[in-house]
C-alpha cells in the first residue's frame, strides 16, 4: 500500500499510536522508561496512595545518577559510605527502596554499569532506535542519536507512564536542521550544537521534533550524536534525532540489553526503513554552512548566548530587540564581563569535563588528547573530569586516559551528574568562572553565583592549560 | 484534579524573558521527596535582589504572573510548577512556554495562557495597578477596562481543567486498548518486550 512520504519522527509516532481522539490527542506507547532519583519519589507515592502498580516493570530501568557524590562510594573493605547530604542520602534511598518494590530493575551506586542516564541507556543497549523512550529528565533528547523519539516528562508524566506505559500527546511539528558541508580541524559536535542553538534561539525547537541532517551527521560517531540531539532541548525543541544506520547498529549489537539473534536482524531491517522518506516535508526548515562553525564558547547565561572562540563579549547595544539587550545587560552583570572583551582574554578558575552531553569514552579521549604531557595552569583552581559511568570510567582507565587527567592536575571522579546542575557536593563557588562541558550556562546552575562558559571537551582541556578561555586548535598537533 | 474556571486577581508583571526552570526552583530545592513547601525557594534569586516585583505588598498572595517568551525553558523538573502552586500562582501569562512546562503547569491546574506580546505589554501595564481576570470557559483574558484578549488552548487540556479531570484514571480506562497495541507490538516488534531481565543473566 503507498503511504505518504513521511519523516523519521512521522513514522516512530505512527508506530506508538495506541488511540486518537477526535481532537487530535493521542495516546501513545511507550517503550522504554529510564527512572533517576530526583523527579520519581512523588510519582511512586502517588501510586502507593492511589493502589495503582507499575504496568510494564520490564520496559522500565533505575538509576541513581543527580546526587551521587563523585568522590569514592566504597571503604577499602568494600562496604558502602553514607552520604553526608541528608536530603540527597534520603533521595537516594527512596530510589533504592522503590524499584524493587514495584519490580523495577535498578542499577546501584556502586555497580560498574552505574551511571548518568543518559549514558546508561544507549551504553546499555537498553535504548534502541525506533522506540519512544522517556525519563524525568529533559536531556532525555540525548537518546535521539541512536534514532529514538526520546523527550523530557514531568513527574506527573512519569506517574502516568508508571501506571499506563502510555502518554497523551499531541503531534508535535517537524523541524529539519541540515548541515551542509564539513567541520574544520578542532570542530567537535559540541561546537556545532552550539552554534545551532545561536543560530536557531533557545526558542526556536518549541513545539517541534528536530531532526539533524546532513552527511557530518552520517559521518558523527554514536558519542558526538548523543551530544548533539542531547542539547535539543536548549534550542527549545523537546527531541532531537538523527537516523539510525550503520554506525548505530554497530554501536548497539552485543549490548546487554539490545536484541540478538534473530530478533536482531529483525530489527535492523525495521530501523533501516525508518528514514525519513524522499519528498517528505518538515514544518520549519534550517540550513547550517558547517563552515561556519568554529569551537564555540557561551558568554551568557542563556545556551544561545554563544560565540566563536576568537570573537568578543557582545555589546547590549548589538541586539535589535530591546528585552534580548536587557537580557544581554543582566547577563554580563552576572557573568562579569565587560562587552568587547576577547573570549581569549576570559581567565577561568575551574574546568568541568562531564554531565550527559560529554562524559563518554571519546570526549575523554579528546580532552585527554590536549592534556597529553601539559598540566593545568597555576591560576585553575579546581580541574575535574567525571565519566558518563562506571563502564565509561574503566574503559578511559584500560586506556590510560585516568593518568593523563590525574598527571595535568585534574581529579578523576566517579560516575553522575555532578557540577552539571550541583546537587551533589560537585559545587563551583560564587563568583568564579568555569570551562564546563555541560549543557547550560544558567544563573546559579553550578552553584549560587556560579560563572559557566559551556564548551567542547577538547576547548575544556585547552582552558585548563592556558588558565583561560583558549582556542583549542593552538594547541593542537604541536 | 482541582477544578479550574475563572481566575481572578492581581498579576505579578514580571516581564523577563527566558525564565528558566532553574530560576523558577534551583536544583538544591529538589531534593525534596514531597511536592510540598517549594514556595520558599520559587524565584529565589529574583527575589534576593532588592525591589523586585515579588516584594511589593500589592502582589502578596498574587494568582496570575506575567512573564516575557519561552517561559519555563530548561529542565523537566515538576518541582516549578509546584513551587509556583505552593506560593499561590495558578496561572501564567507569557507570549510563548517551553513544551514541558506547559505540560508540567495543566498537570497541577496551573494555567498557561499564551497571548502575543502586544498583549502581555499591555497587562504587564495594567497589572501595576489593577487585578485581571482569565476566563477559562470563554477563553479570554480581562482587565478592568475595554481590553479582552482572546486565547487559544488544547481541547483537550480546557475539558479536563473545567471538569478536573485526573488523566492517569481516564487513561486506566482505556485499558484494553493498551493491551491491544501491546499484543500487536509483540507480533510485529518483539525484541523490545522484557529487555530488561537480561542483564541478570549470569555472563
Amino acid at each position: 500500500m503507498p503511504t505518504n512520504p513521511r519523516t523519521l519522527y512521522e513514522k516512530i509516532w505512527d508506530a506508538h499510536v495506541v488511540e486518537r481522539q477526535e481532537d487530535g490527542t493521542c495516546l501513545i506507547y511507550i517503550d522504554r522508561h529510564l527512572v533517576h532519583e530526583v523527579t520519581s519519589p512523588q510519582a511512586f507515592e502517588a501510586l502507593r496512595i492511589a493502589g495503582r502498580k507499575v504496568r510494564r516493570p520490564d520496559l522500565t530501568l533505575a538509576v541513581p545518577d543527580h546526587n551521587l557524590p563523585t568522590t569514592p562510594r566504597t571503604a577499602p573493605d568494600g562496604s558502602r559510605l553514607p552520604i553526608a547530604d541528608k536530603q540527597s542520602a534520603a533521595q537516594l534511598a527512596a530510589l533504592e527502596a522503590n524499584a524493587p518494590a514495584f519490580g523495577i530493575d535498578y542499577i546501584d551506586a556502586v555497580a560498574p554499569e552505574q551511571g548518568i542516564v543518559h549514558v546508561v541507556g544507549p551504553e546499555q543497549g537498553f535504548s534502541l532506535p525506533g522506540t519512544t523512550i522517556v525519563c524525568g529528565d529533559s536531556h532525555t533528547a540525548a537518546h535521539g542519536g541512536i534514532g529514538a523519539l526520546a523527550f523530557g516528562i514531568g513527574t506527573s508524566e512519569v506517574e502516568h507512564v508508571l501506571a499506563t506505559q502510555t502518554l497523551l500527546l499531541r503531534p508535535s511539528k517537524t523541524m529539519e536542521v541540515r548541515v551542509e558541508g564539513e567541520l574544520g580541524p578542532g570542530v567537535t559536535p559540541k561546537d556545532l550544537i552550539l552554534h545551532i542553538i545561536g543560530v536557531i534561539g533557545t526558542a526556536g525547537g518549541t513545539g517541534h521534533v528536530i531532526e539533524y541532517r546532513g552527511r557530518v551527521f552520517e559521518e558523527m560517531s554514536v558519542e558526538g550524536r548523543l551530544t548533539v540531539c542531547n542539547m535539543s532541548i536548549e534550542g527549545g525543541a523537546r527531541a532531537g534525532l538523527i537516523a539510525p544506520d550503520d554506525t548505530v547498529f554497530r554501536y548497539l549489537n552485543g549490548r546487554p540489553y539490545s536484541p540478538s539473534g534473530e530478533a536482531w536482524e529483525k530489527a535492523v531491517a525495521w530501523w533501516r526503513s525508518l528514514a525519513t522518506d524522499e519528498g517528505a516535508t518538515f514544518d520549519k526548515s534550517v540550513v547550517i554552512d558547517a563552515a561556519d562553525v568554529e569551537p564555540t564558547v557561551s558568554w551568557g547565561t542563556s545556551p544561545e548566548d554563544v560565540v566563536a572562540i576568537g570573537g568578543s563579549v557582545p555589546s547590549p547595544e548589538s541586539f535589535t530587540d530591546p528585552s534580548k539587550q536587557e537580557a544581554a545587560r543582566k547577563s554580563l552583570d552576572y557573568m562579569g564581563l565587560a562587552p568587547g572583551t576577547p573570549l581569549e582574554e576570559v581567565e577561568v578558575e575551574n574546568i568541568f569535563i562531564g554531565s550527559c552531553t560529554n562524559s563518554r569514552i571519546e570526549d575523554l579521549r579528546a580532552a585527554a588528547e590536549i592534556l597529553k604531557g601539559r598540566t593545568k595552569a597555576s591560576n585553575v583552581r579546581w580541574a575535574i573530569a567525571v565519566p558518563g559511568s562506571g563502564l565509561v570510567k574503566r574503559q578511559a582507565e584500560a586506556e590510560g586516559l585516568d593518568r593523563i587527567f590525574t598527571d595535568a592536575g585534574f581529579e578523576w571522579r566517579e560516575p553522575g551528574c555532578s557540577a552539571c546542575l550541583a546537587m551533589n557536593p560537585d559545587k563551583v563557588p560564587p563568583g568564579e568562572r568555569c570551562a564546563s562541558t555541560s549543557n547550560r550556562n544558567f544563573v546559579g546552575r553550578q552553584g549560587p553565583g556560579a560563572r559557566t562558559h559551556l564548551l567542547s571537551p577538547a576547548m575544556a582541556a585547552a582552558a585548563a592549560v592556558t588558565g583561560r578561555l583558549t582556542d583549542v586548535r593552538k594547541l593542537m598537533g604541536e | 484534579m482541582k477544578q479550574v474556571s475563572t481566575i481572578h486577581g492581581r498579576a505579578i508583571p514580571l516581564g523577563l524573558k527566558n525564565v528558566d526552570t532553574d530560576v523558577i526552583i534551583p536544583a538544591h530545592w529538589l531534593k525534596t521527596v514531597s511536592r510540598e513547601g517549594l514556595g520558599k525557594g520559587a524565584f529565589e534569586t529574583i527575589r534576593q535582589a532588592p525591589g523586585n516585583p515579588f516584594d511589593v505588598e500589592d502582589f502578596a498572595g498574587a494568582p496570575i504572573l506575567i512573564a516575557g517568551d519561552n517561559f519555563g525553558c530548561g529542565s523537566s523538573r515538576e518541582h516549578a510548577a509546584w513551587a509556583m502552586l505552593d506560593m499561590g500562582l495558578t496561572a501564567v501569562i507569557a507570549p510563548s512556554f517551553s513544551d514541558i512546562f506547559s505540560g508540567n503547569a495543566f498537570k497541577n491546574g496551573i494555567l498557561a495562557v499564551e497571548l502575543p506580546q502586544e498583549q502581555v505589554d499591555r497587562l504587564l501595564e495594567v497589572a501595576r495597578e489593577h487585578p485581571i481576570t482569565i476566563d477559562l470557559e470563554n477563553q479570554v483574558v480581562t482587565t478592568p477596562f475595554q481590553d479582552r484578549f482572546a486565547f487559544a488552548i488544547d481541547p483537550f487540556r480546557k475539558h479536563c481543567l473545567l471538569n478536573g479531570l485526573d488523566e492517569i484514571g481516564l487513561t486506566l480506562e482505556r485499558d484494553a486498548a493498551i493491551g491491544t497495541h501491546e499484543r500487536k507490538r509483540a507480533a510485529s516488534l518483539p525484541w523490545l518486550d522484557a529487555p530488561t531481565n537480561k542483564r541478570r543473566e549470569p555472563a
